[in-house]
């Protein structure tokens, strides 16, 4: 804005190029050279070490053969899809709550957000703990008197994918409920009241009036949700350790048992190349809609 | 408006209060009505089933073993005991080490302190020149970065450990600075350009005609009337880092480990017997930085990071 004027010269605003030299290495020696790098390097054979030994396509042939890297796609296409429909949907029941005019609010909003604050680490390892099934929920609800009732979701290969979804959930939903919050609190009280008038009931105001306005926050949580799925390991690592066997495996962490556990570093670049893609396909479209038409500057 | 509103609601209810021989005037908003019941009775289960965790992790702390095995737990312990902080702190083993998570929270505060300080400092720098000094290809630079914050981490850790190892960093805790120095650059970035950008261009022009300089402006205007982003961006940066488990796991060693990396390997390891209680101290501890800081900071922590999500 302020200073783009006058004759161009390369040292013109030099004290600002110096400055800017950590960013400009950040952006192209790493964020640019790193990926192009491992992207390359996903076509070699390497294993312990990179080496320019071309092999085609032949690691992702065996990544798409393995059965560990299947089950962590399977994994988090199922805790993708349900983490996303529960984040937004609890998220948003949540903030219309909140945004009632009720009494205490900032305390409930304290409550509900503060599970965000703790690592996934904790989250798992606190969740691990409570669903253990000789002491935790089963064993409470067993002593109870229903002797036979069973719920040990990370000892079982079938649901275990579901217990990491409780523990997923009750980190990240405060956060969209804070985003939704925030979106609610700028929409006009006259829409509202127009509503009122018209005799439209309120679940029928949300769902046809105030949630449509709400667009761009809708797209914002969805991206970021859907950037926390594509990254979640710690939270696998601390709660199942990815078992019991591989039934909780995630892609995120195949690269890095593949790259510093197996040596098998071709394998992880593989892998890291197709999470890549993964995000490209999520992120294009949503950068297309948003940015495409008009320019932002 | 709300008075409008607030009279054509009294002019239905009167007609009913009349009728009736009891109290007169506008009916009284009662606290026990259905809707309230409802709202404040969803808030208060859903409240209550966030708490939980904490709960469970904070009773089972202070029980001994016995207890654990014998009792449930929910249950609050009948007898408290201590004991399972201290052995966390100070006496859980780790591989050879039985010193405690005393060593991981050292370390994590080593790698705390100089990534918060570094991150920011050349974030804020960034966001400066960007906002206000404006160079050629500056906007796409700014562009790379943003995108590449979009790009998983798994695709870029590989090259940075051959980076560190190349320049004698990789495995030091100097190198895991540098990656929290690089991985928060995008969004720290772009809180302080869109922050420098709201300062009032009048004081940025007033100053350039006083002589001052690209620093000169940055510490004695910039600087002191940005204050609270700074803030907001050292709470993020805080609980950011303290939460890491990738980094510190890859780009450090086992006696560097940060304390979510030792908590992580003192809870799962597979020897010996298991100890729910001093697990379970061990895991509020290594939260309690970031828990204490989310307590403190309060709308502030919000702001942190609805300023982080939304703008981007």
């Amino acid at each position: 804005m302020a200073a783009a004027t006058g004759p161009a010269r390369w040292h013109r605003n030099l004290s600002a190029k110096i400055a800017a030299i950590p960013m400009i290495m950040t952006a192209l020696v790493v964020f640019i050279g790193g990926t192009a790098w491992t992207v390359l390097y996903s076509f070699t054979s390497s294993k312990l070490l990179p080496k320019e030994k071309f092999v085609g396509f032949a690691q992702y042939e065996r990544l798409w053969s393995s059965s560990k890297w299947l089950i962590s796609i399977e994994n988090l296409a199922i805790y993708g899809a349900f983490s996303l429909i529960f984040s937004l949907l609890i998220g948003f029941v949540l903030a219309a709550l909140l945004d009632q005019k009720i009494r205490f609010e900032d305390t409930f909003r304290t409550l509900l957000l503060y599970p965000f604050a703790l690592s996934f680490i904790v989250t798992g390892l606190a969740w691990q703990w409570i669903l253990n099934p000789d002491f935790g929920i089963q064993q409470v609800v067993r002593n109870l008197g229903w002797e036979n009732f069973s719920f040990d979701p990370l000892y079982n290969p079938d649901i275990v994918i579901y217990g990491i979804l409780i523990a997923g959930l009750w980190q990240g939903t405060g956060l969209i409920m804070c985003l939704m919050l925030a979106g609610l609190r700028g929409i006009d009280e006259d829409i509202w009241k127009a509503a009122k008038i018209d005799g439209i009931p309120m679940w029928k105001t949300y769902i046809f009036i105030i949630i449509p306005m709400m667009r761009g926050i809708f797209i914002t949580a969805i991206v970021l949700i859907a950037s926390g799925i594509i990254k979640v390991y710690d939270l696998v690592v601390a709660q199942t350790g990815g078992g019991p066997g591989i039934a909780s495996e995630v892609p995120a962490k195949y690269v890095y048992d593949a790259m510093f556990l197996s040596q098998n570093l071709g394998q992880g670049f593989a892998a890291s190349t197709m999470m890549l893609l993964t995000v490209i396909v999520i992120v294009v479209p949503w950068a297309y809609l948003e940015f495409g038409g008009k320019r932002r500057g | 408006m709300g008075n409008v509103t607030r009279a054509s609601a009294d002019v239905q209810v009167s007609p009913v209060s009349q009728e009736m021989t009891g109290p007169r005037g506008p009916k009284p908003r009662t606290v026990l009505s259905r809707r309230n019941i409802m709202i404040y009775g969803t808030l208060i289960m859903v409240s209550l089933y966030y708490m939980l965790p904490l709960y469970v992790m904070i009773v089972t702390s202070l029980k001994g073993m016995p207890e654990i095995r014998l009792g449930n737990i929910f249950s609050p312990p009948v007898e408290i005991t201590f004991q399972p902080w201290v052995k966390a702190w100070a006496e859980a083993c780790t591989g050879l080490n039985c010193d405690g998570l005393s060593r991981g929270f050292f370390n994590s505060v080593r790698i705390l302190i100089p990534s918060v300080l570094l991150s920011i400092a050349i974030a804020s720098v960034n966001g400066y020149a960007l906002a206000n000094w404006r160079f050629k290809g500056s906007e796409t630079f700014f562009t790379i970065l943003i995108v590449g914050a979009f790009i998983p981490y798994q695709v870029m850790i590989y090259p940075i450990v051959i980076m560190l190892r190349e320049v004698g960093l990789y495995g030091s805790l100097t190198g895991l600075v540098i990656v929290h120095t690089i991985f928060g650059m995008p969004i720290l970035t772009l809180l302080f350009r869109n922050y420098f950008a709201s300062v009032p261009q009048e004081l940025f022009k007033a100053a350039r005609v006083d002589g001052a300089g690209f620093w000169g402006i940055y510490f004695r205007i910039m600087v002191p009337m940005s204050l609270p982003i700074f803030v907001v961006a050292m709470i993020l940066q805080v609980t950011g880092i303290w939460n890491d488990f990738l980094f510190g796991v890859i780009y450090t060693k086992p006696d560097l480990y940060p304390m979510t990396v030792q908590l992580n390997n003192i809870v799962n390891s597979t020897q010996g017997v298991k100890e729910y209680n001093v697990n379970m101290a061990a895991t509020i501890l290594t939260g309690l930085v970031p828990l204490t800081i989310y307590f403190i900071s309060g709308k502030l922590f919000v702001r942190g990071i609805a300023a982080g999500a939304v703008k981007g």
